[in-house]
């Protein structure tokens, strides 16, 4: 990362007028404490809103409603009962659909854990080039409300695998599952620390789409084709 | 796309559209699709109407704190490795966009879906620095390669038939097999996907627009359902977002609150496919991402709206439901509108940024129907904004003169009201007479634009102010 990009224009004199016009506007100065206070106050306590009764479930039946959800975006989901039967629950589901036995994934050790080699599943590992026809993510978490996955970038998790291969399996925790968003992001300030974020959250609610012809929904714009998820309950 | 307005020229170019037969075809997809969907989606979350007023009033304060707000962005930014710049106009913009593109000698640059780059010319601008932009979002690509401006905010090609479609394909893509069906949208697709993919893994800078900006964390986001505006900031070298001052929210919970209201007012999605919230570069370990991430704020005449009657308008999350809505957009489309935003929304904010002078006649083209305030997400009062419009208008002289001069006369019975009611008791009578036994008129002298295309209502009966009084009798008796 660079310091200062150069051959970008001065812009100090647009910063200072655009914040200069804003308070104008206003009629305000920027210093007035009542004004600071509760701009700090809210970014600290990031008070929740309406919460939909919706996902306010617990347990199977938050499983359930996130399975619902999901399959209603049209994803499909399978269940398993421990993170050992993964690699053969991923070998099933291409074998149905008539997919390569081939898969890429990252380092996640959570993948790299599951006994991979129980299949007969050729792995690649690393970012994808956008050649793959199937990519293996993990999860940070699943929001029951809308059926959302959440992936975080990071070492073990690239996003390019989150978008470039036609068919995307993603492994969550059923532990993982959260009722609703507020409660993710609960769980990523607890991980990464209060106002940090990882470089990329991917909230993804289905297959790839687009209704931009003549408003007929299609599958497979430029993203996956086809998302299956794999619920892991133990 | 030009930059160059034709609002000026609102009526020719709505009267051209209601005279288009491909456009009233692909228009009759907006009034089936839209609509049944959002209710289906409102239906099924019964806090949608409460989540509505949650959403505008984290608008609303935000609004009310915003230098503060996006001060804190601002720091939240350079603390996660990004770089934000401030710009006042178009022009401030799109040398900021180029100068980053030109230190990186960028020659492919990758768009996703952002209006303000269509605010701002940007494609043009890139162009003329010898880059060659590709938009990738669907519609958009579509629209690029007819040199076209988008006419609604989130289907940008909602005009255009599947057989304009695949006559544009077979113009712009070389070496596309002549004998290659592209009679379905499926189609279309699977060769727009392949085109593109090509274009995503070549791109030196991708640009996308902001759905929002956290002030929290630094963090932008875009909402999308194709997927293109990840590939699009993901691959490159460089990750420039380009947004307007007004996207700014507090936090992550903010965000949450108007998410559950933006995809379903828009598509009636519960959530669009994919909502990503990007914070910084490329970090060490990373094995993907761009290695820079910029964030341009755009003002462009939007602060200067705070504290007006206009204020509100601000709080727009550019769903889309005002123009879906809308009977006006339903008939000639949006780029009758003849700038970037068309509809209602587009209808107050077009003269908020390019002048009443040359976009008055938008807020005029509106029933006052109110389906569009009844359906916006964040309660934008668009009927409300617009009759300021038209009193900004009628203040600054730009009505034209037979208006005025009809405005005065009415003006002059109007504050008479016993000449008023006279003079109007004699027009029925004289306009039933002549309506005859059909109750109708094929006719009337100064009203041809109303009856060249249908009939004008003959009075019927009483006057209002004759019935209102009966009736007041009537309930007083009771």
């Amino acid at each position: 990362m660079s310091d200062n990009p150069k051959n970008v224009p001065p812009m100090s004199n647009a910063r200072a007028e655009i914040f200069a016009n804003i308070r104008r506007s206003l009629g305000v100065t920027g210093t007035e404490a009542p004004r600071r206070d509760a701009v700090d106050d809210r970014i600290e306590r990031a008070p929740k809103g309406l919460i939909p009764g919706r996902g306010q479930v617990t347990g199977a039946e938050r499983v359930a409603l996130f399975k619902t959800e999901a399959e209603r975006a049209q994803a499909s989901v399978a269940t398993v009962a421990s993170a050992d039967e993964v690699p053969a629950a991923v070998a099933d589901y291409l074998r149905r659909h008539n997919l390569p036995a081939t898969v890429r994934m990252g380092a996640d050790a959570r993948l790299a854990g599951m006994p991979w080699g129980e299949t007969a599943l050729e792995i690649a590992r690393g970012v994808s080039d956008g050649r793959d026809l199937n990519g293996v993510s993990h999860a940070f978490a699943g929001i029951a409300e809308s059926g959302t996955l959440a992936l975080v970038s990071g070492e073990d998790n690239p996003t390019t695998i989150n978008f470039l291969p036609d068919n995307h399996i993603v492994v969550v925790n059923a532990k993982d599952l959260a009722g609703d968003y507020e409660e993710m992001w609960g769980r990523i300030r607890f991980t990464y620390g209060k106002g940090q974020m990882p470089r990329t959250v991917n909230f993804v609610t289905g297959p790839s789409r687009s209704g931009d012809i003549e408003q007929t929904l299609l599958l497979g714009a430029h993203g996956p084709r086809r998302v299956h998820i794999v619920v892991v309950e133990g | 796309m030009t930059l160059h307005p034709t609002s000026p020229k609102f009526k020719e170019n709505a009267h051209q559209a209601l005279g288009d037969t491909q456009l009233q075809k692909a228009l009759g997809n907006v009034r089936q699709g839209f609509i049944d969907k959002r209710v289906h989606a409102a239906e099924r979350l019964p806090e949608f109407e409460a989540l509505r007023d949650s959403a505008r009033d984290i608008k609303n304060h935000t609004l009310a704190h915003l230098d503060l707000y996006l001060e804190r962005y601002e720091q939240a930014v350079t603390a996660a490795g990004g770089h934000v710049h401030f710009a006042r106009t178009a022009k401030e913009a799109c040398d900021i966009v180029g100068a980053i593109c030109r230190r990186l000698e960028a020659k492919t640059v990758t768009k996703g879906k952002s209006m303000i780059a269509e605010e701002i010319g940007l494609n043009a601008h890139l162009e003329g620095l010898g880059m060659e932009p590709v938009e990738t979002d669907l519609g958009e690509y579509i629209i690029q390669l007819r040199n076209e401006p988008p006419s609604h905010i989130i289907a940008p090609a909602v005009h255009l038939t599947k057989e304009q479609v695949a006559s544009d394909f077979r113009r712009v893509h070389k070496g596309l097999d002549k004998d290659r069906d592209l009679t379905e949208p499926v189609t279309l697709l699977g060769e727009a996907r392949q085109v593109l993919r090509e274009r995503f893994l070549a791109a030196d800078v991708g640009i996308t627009g902001a759905n929002f900006l956290v002030a929290e964390t630094g963090t932008s986001i875009i909402v999308t359902n194709e997927g293109n505006g990840d590939l699009t900031q993901t691959l490159p070298k460089a990750h420039i977002v380009l947004a307007s001052l007004e996207k700014l929210v507090p936090t992550l919970e903010d965000v949450s609150q108007i998410l559950r209201v933006l995809a379903r007012s828009a598509t009636g999605q519960d959530m669009s496919v994919y909502t990503t919230f990007s914070t910084g570069p490329r970090r060490p370990g990373d094995p993907d991402g761009p290695g820079e991430y910029h964030v341009v704020i755009l003002d462009n005449g939007r602060s200067a709206m705070l504290g007006t009657d206009f204020q509100d308008m601000l709080r727009c999350i550019r769903c889309g439901a005002c123009m879906n809505h809308c009977p006006v957009y339903h008939a000639v489309g949006g780029h009758a509108y003849g700038w970037v935003y068309p509809g209602p929304m587009g209808a107050v904010l077009t003269p908020s940024l390019i002048g009443v002078d040359k976009a008055g006649h938008l807020p005029n083209a509106s029933t006052f129907c109110g389906r569009c305030e009844s359906v916006c997400p964040v309660r934008i009062p668009l009927p409300k904004m617009m009759r300021h419009w038209r009193e900004r208008e009628f203040e600054r002289h730009l009505t034209p003169a037979t208006v005025r001069s009809g405005l005065s006369v009415w003006g002059f019975f109007a504050r008479r009201p016993t000449l008023y009611r006279l003079a109007t008791g004699l027009a029925m009578r004289a306009l039933a007479l002549a309506g005859g036994g059909k109750g109708r008129l094929r006719w009337l002298p100064g009203a041809g634009g109303w009856t060249r295309y249908r009939d004008f209502p003959a009075p019927q009966g009483a006057s209002f102010q004759e019935r209102w009084r009966k009736e007041r009798a009537n309930r007083k008796a009771a």
